[in-house]
């Protein structure tokens, strides 16, 4: 069920485009995750679902009405914003409340609501705390609590991990995982942090310079990137100019290898991704390239080369140990070549430019 | 505050603090629990209760809150729009605002001298718009306009600087909850810069409680507010305890009046100014 469309949205501050006529989504009950670098659009997007932004033009729809000019205060969403913005003059009880106050629920409806919604963020006991002697992690809990109660249809979350230390980050999010399951409201998600969205979403919406790059499941944009923009924001990837000779055959850096995309043409220059962890090392001649070792760090599950290919480094993430200077071999097996368009237009120029 | 040599640095404010006030104020308490043989007496504390000087304090006491209000009622929507207001330079209006403090207090009072009497300023304005003139000056009106006017940017401030703190995530953060805009400001805005109004309103309330300098120019010896009665004692009577006592009664009137006021902070944000 459609939940939030976004049609053709444009937004821009001083004379600058954020937003470029943007089509965007949003289906009930999903975990949306809006990912991209800083400046790409992501936040005014989620301001512009939140009623805090209007676009210059285009129009927002909720459950099919048109919410456009419709204030924050009278749409079922409720956000979660990223320095938590607790009310400081309110108790943690108060501060829960503040929403169903307003609507005029009775005290007891407001109490069971404040001691269900604590135990939901596992904060149960600290309704007369002042919200300014909490934590960070603990202020962002209450900060989803007072925005839950209100049961939304569409929580918003603007970076609300941004600020917590990596270890509490990893631990919320397995908790708002829990949460949305609990909950069963739609969740849209922003975030700079690939590892974030690439553990918590349904979807993606990966975002650069005002453009959609690519939408799709997390495993959809870690596997087939669509663009050299994605391949390189998400995770870590050796991108090359390639040209595309035939069908299922591309050179790479003067080498013949073989692919198994299609429909390309002939003689055609495209971007060519391989993840790192793709790339097979072997024995001098047993591989499509040959190259030398020239760095090495060990990262615990894997250790991490550069392999020095003529005047291209190549990116190598594998278990075995290789000494630097050594000889070796590249090999990568054609599934894992992952072949793109050169950018065209304007909007597809946006993906490089960031880099 | 662990460091015990940082209480030397503190030596010099309190000598000054202990030469020019404490001291004065044992000379004050002493005069005010003696006559002029000096023998121990409670008339001059009991002075007070002249019809006299009573009917002074309770008009100080008028014109001091309806200064206090005033001050308030212009400062707090000036702030707001100062706040909220897409001003490029906010800093420089707000320098504006404080701009008159530069300029001498005296003379300022004195301005508004001129611009209030019968020839002055304003009623040549009105009669050039063919509107009765007014006779303000030497009228109570003409003393709380002299006092509103210099005791504005002392609530103005506060209240400025407390709404310049509050984030705006946490306006959007009401909104998001379903606050209108009414909402926003009782429930959110006002709680949020109360240590700001409160700092305002002891500023202006007291020195426009024990004020005598703008009663004496602007009105004219007609309004006769209890800082002008102790004035008098001290310069024409000469009558020193009687001045004494009824200063530490009217000290007395301040403390509380602080105290009532900030027991309302109990936020306690270190708004307070004094």
């Amino acid at each position: 069920m459609e939940l939030i469309k976004l049609e053709n949205v444009s937004k821009s501050y001083d004379g600058t485009l954020v937003l470029d006529e943007l089509d965007l989504t949003v289906n009930e009950n999903e975990f949306v995750t809006l990912l991209g670098p800083s400046g790409c659009g992501k936040t005014t997007t989620l301001r512009i679902i939140g009623g805090f932004e209007s676009p210059d033009s285009g129009r927002v729809f909720f459950s099919g009405n048109d919410i456009t000019t419709i204030s924050p205060n009278h749409r079922h969403i409720n956000t979660v914003f990223q320095k938590y913005a607790l009310f400081p003059h309110m108790t943690v009880a108060e501060n829960i409340a503040f929403g169903l106050k307003l609507k005029k629920k009775s005290q007891n409806y407001i109490n069971d609501k404040i001691s269900y919604a604590l135990k939901l963020v596992n904060m149960d006991g600290y309704e007369n705390r002042d919200t300014t002697s909490l934590s960070g992690g603990q202020q962002q809990r209450i900060a989803i609590a007072r925005a839950i109660v209100n049961e939304p249809k569409v929580l918003l979350l603007d970076e609300p991990l941004g600020a917590l230390d990596l270890k509490l980050r990893q631990s919320m999010q397995y908790e708002l995982m829990r949460l949305k399951s609990e909950l069963g409201i739609t969740f849209i998600y922003v975030t700079h942090d690939q590892e974030e969205a690439l553990t918590m979403s349904d979807k993606i919406v990966v975002m650069n310079q005002g453009y959609i790059q690519q939408i799709g499941s997390p495993e959809d944009i870690y596997n087939e990137p669509e663009n050299a923009f994605v391949a390189d924001f998400i995770g870590e990837s050796n991108i090359l100019e390639g040209i595309m000779l035939e069908d299922k055959l591309v050179s790479i850096l003067g080498v013949k290898v073989p692919c198994v995309d299609v429909g390309f043409g002939n003689h055609k220059p495209v971007d060519v991704v391989i993840r790192p962890e793709d790339v097979e090392l072997k024995e001098p001649g047993k591989g499509f390239m040959d190259g030398t070792i020239t760095g090495c760090v060990f990262k615990g599950v894997h250790y991490e080369y550069d392999v020095m290919c003529g005047d291209y480094e190549w990116l190598v993430h594998t278990t075995e140990y290789f000494e630097v200077g050594k000889k070796v071999s590249l090999n990568v097996i054609p599934f894992n070549i992952q072949i793109m368009n050169k950018p065209e237009s304007e909007d597809e120029e946006a993906m490089k430019e960031d880099e | 505050m662990n460091n015990k040599r940082q209480a030397y640095l503190a030596a010099p404010y309190g000598l000054w603090i202990i030469v020019c006030t404490i001291i004065p104020l044992l000379f004050i308490l002493g005069y005010a629990v003696t006559n002029d043989a000096g023998k121990l007496t409670f008339d001059n504390l009991l002075a007070i209760a002249d019809p006299v000087n009573l009917k002074c304090l309770m008009l100080s006491f008028k014109t001091s809150i309806i200064t206090t209000v005033i001050c308030l009622l212009l400062s707090y929507p000036v702030a707001l729009i100062l706040n909220s207001a897409n001003i490029k330079n906010k800093s420089f209006v707000v320098f504006l605002f404080i701009l008159p403090m530069w300029m001498n207090f005296m003379l300022r009072i004195l301005a508004w001298q001129i611009i209030l009497s019968n020839n002055g300023l304003l009623n040549s304005l009105l009669s050039a718009l063919h509107i009765p003139t007014q006779h303000i000056l030497y009228t109570e009106k003409a003393v709380i306009l002299g006092m509103v006017y210099d005791f504005l940017p002392y609530m103005l401030l506060p209240i400025y600087n407390a709404l310049s703190r509050i984030n705006n995530d946490v306006i959007e953060a009401a909104k998001d909850l379903g606050a209108n805009n009414l909402q926003v400001f009782t429930r959110v805005i006002l709680p949020l810069t109360k240590s700001g109004v409160i700092s305002g309103i002891i500023m202006v309330f007291v020195p426009a409680l024990s004020s005598f300098v703008v009663s004496n120019v602007l009105g004219g010896g007609k309004v006769m507010l209890i800082g002008n009665v102790i004035e008098q004692e001290f310069t024409l009577a000469r009558d020193w305890n009687t001045g004494s006592g009824l200063s530490i009664i009217l000290m007395i009137f301040v403390l509380l009046a602080m105290g009532i006021t900030q027991k309302q902070d109990n936020a306690g944000e270190g708004g307070t100014l004094i």
